[in-house]
């Protein structure tokens, strides 16, 4: 009798640890950015849209932005495009477009043809930025709370349910209560600092 | 027989080529003027990840990506950066994960430990059992001289 009790112990703490892994084994591909908690990467990019002010990440301060790299080459970005125009519309946090490794004409045609969700694009033609914020897939998207800091990272398509369930709780625990829009002393999280 | 050997021969030949047109187009870069630092550039390039294609190395993959960071290995080497600063540089930006060979933190070196302490584990469990029968046959032994040595 006593003698199956450690052996019953050893495989049943097995079976936890491989149903742990098997669990989580979808998870496998979103790797942790170590960016998260440190202050977004600095950048200085050309502007999509106006060449003569280019987009630098002291456009990230004084307010919550969403920080989306995109490329017309990339299938999952046109999947996300809608969901980004929905965020866009609900207008509590300005998103930010890298445009990662593409043609301006693309880009510009993308965004006549779908809409245009992003507040300000910036044009990261050889990688370089893309590569400091260490995007490895595009879509993906970062949340930078008003200090500058990187609070969330999501690796794919933005949709909806991501939106709501993993960016708008974190903005709105230091937002206070964001379905108030009533008042206008503290209501406008978008258009702060116009550098 | 003879034309048999010949088409093996080129068929070789063929196959040769073929390998060697891949192998020379992935990274396709010049080499380094030093050649201490285009060995330190393999090294590198083949210790870091591809992190679109996570089972290549920067040296072996194709997509875009492996080449731009290619490009900045590149850069921070002739920038006079050491093999340390370049892998800490990646590491800041896409974690520990771009390195095929983890480093021992304080949260991993459980798993450097394993072995050792299941190992450690092993000879215990080894060792009792291996008493627990030394006992088991001396006293069967004596049990059985006793009965030999009573009558």
């Amino acid at each position: 009798m006593n003698r199956f009790v450690l052996p019953l112990a050893a495989f049943a703490l097995l079976l936890v640890v491989l149903l742990v892994g098997l669990k989580r084994a979808p998870e496998k591909n979103n790797l942790p950015s170590p960016l998260i908690g440190k202050s977004a990467p600095q950048f200085t990019l050309p502007n999509l849209f106006d060449n003569t002010r280019p987009l630098s990440s002291e456009a990230l301060k004084g307010h919550w932005s969403l920080v989306n790299v995109w490329g017309t080459w990339c299938v999952e970005c046109r999947a996300e495009h809608a969901a980004l125009l929905q965020i866009k519309q609900q207008a509590r946090v300005p998103i930010i477009g890298i445009d990662w490794k593409d043609q301006d004409e693309d880009a510009l045609a993308w965004l006549a043809q779908l809409g245009n969700p992003y507040e300000r694009v910036g044009t990261d033609h050889d990688g370089r930025v893309a590569i400091d914020w260490g995007v490895y897939g595009a879509p993906e998207s970062f949340l930078i709370s008003p200090a500058g800091t990187v609070v969330y990272k999501h690796i794919g398509a933005m949709t909806p349910q991501v939106w709501e369930r993993d960016f708008l709780p974190r903005i709105s625990a230091t937002l206070g209560r964001p379905e108030s829009p009533a008042t206008p002393a503290s209501a406008p999280v978008g258009t702060g600092s116009g550098a | 027989m003879r034309l048999a050997g010949w088409l093996g021969g080129l068929a070789l030949l063929c196959a040769g080529a073929m390998f060697a047109g891949l192998a020379g187009a992935i990274d396709a870069s010049p080499p380094l003027p030093d050649p201490q630092l285009q060995h330190r550039y393999y090294e590198l390039t083949h210790e870091l990840r591809c992190m679109q294609c996570q089972s290549e190395a920067l040296a072996d993959s194709s997509v875009s990506l492996a080449a731009d960071l290619r490009l900045q290995v590149r850069e921070l080497l002739l920038a006079g950066q050491s093999d340390d600063q370049i892998r800490d540089h990646m590491v800041a930006r896409y974690g520990e994960f771009i390195l095929f060979r983890p480093r021992m933190t304080w949260r991993n070196a459980w798993l450097w430990a394993a072995p050792v302490l299941l190992m450690g584990v092993g000879l215990v469990v080894g060792w009792r059992v291996v008493r627990g029968r030394a006992r088991l046959t001396d006293s069967d032994e004596s049990g059985a001289n006793g009965e030999g040595l009573d009558p």
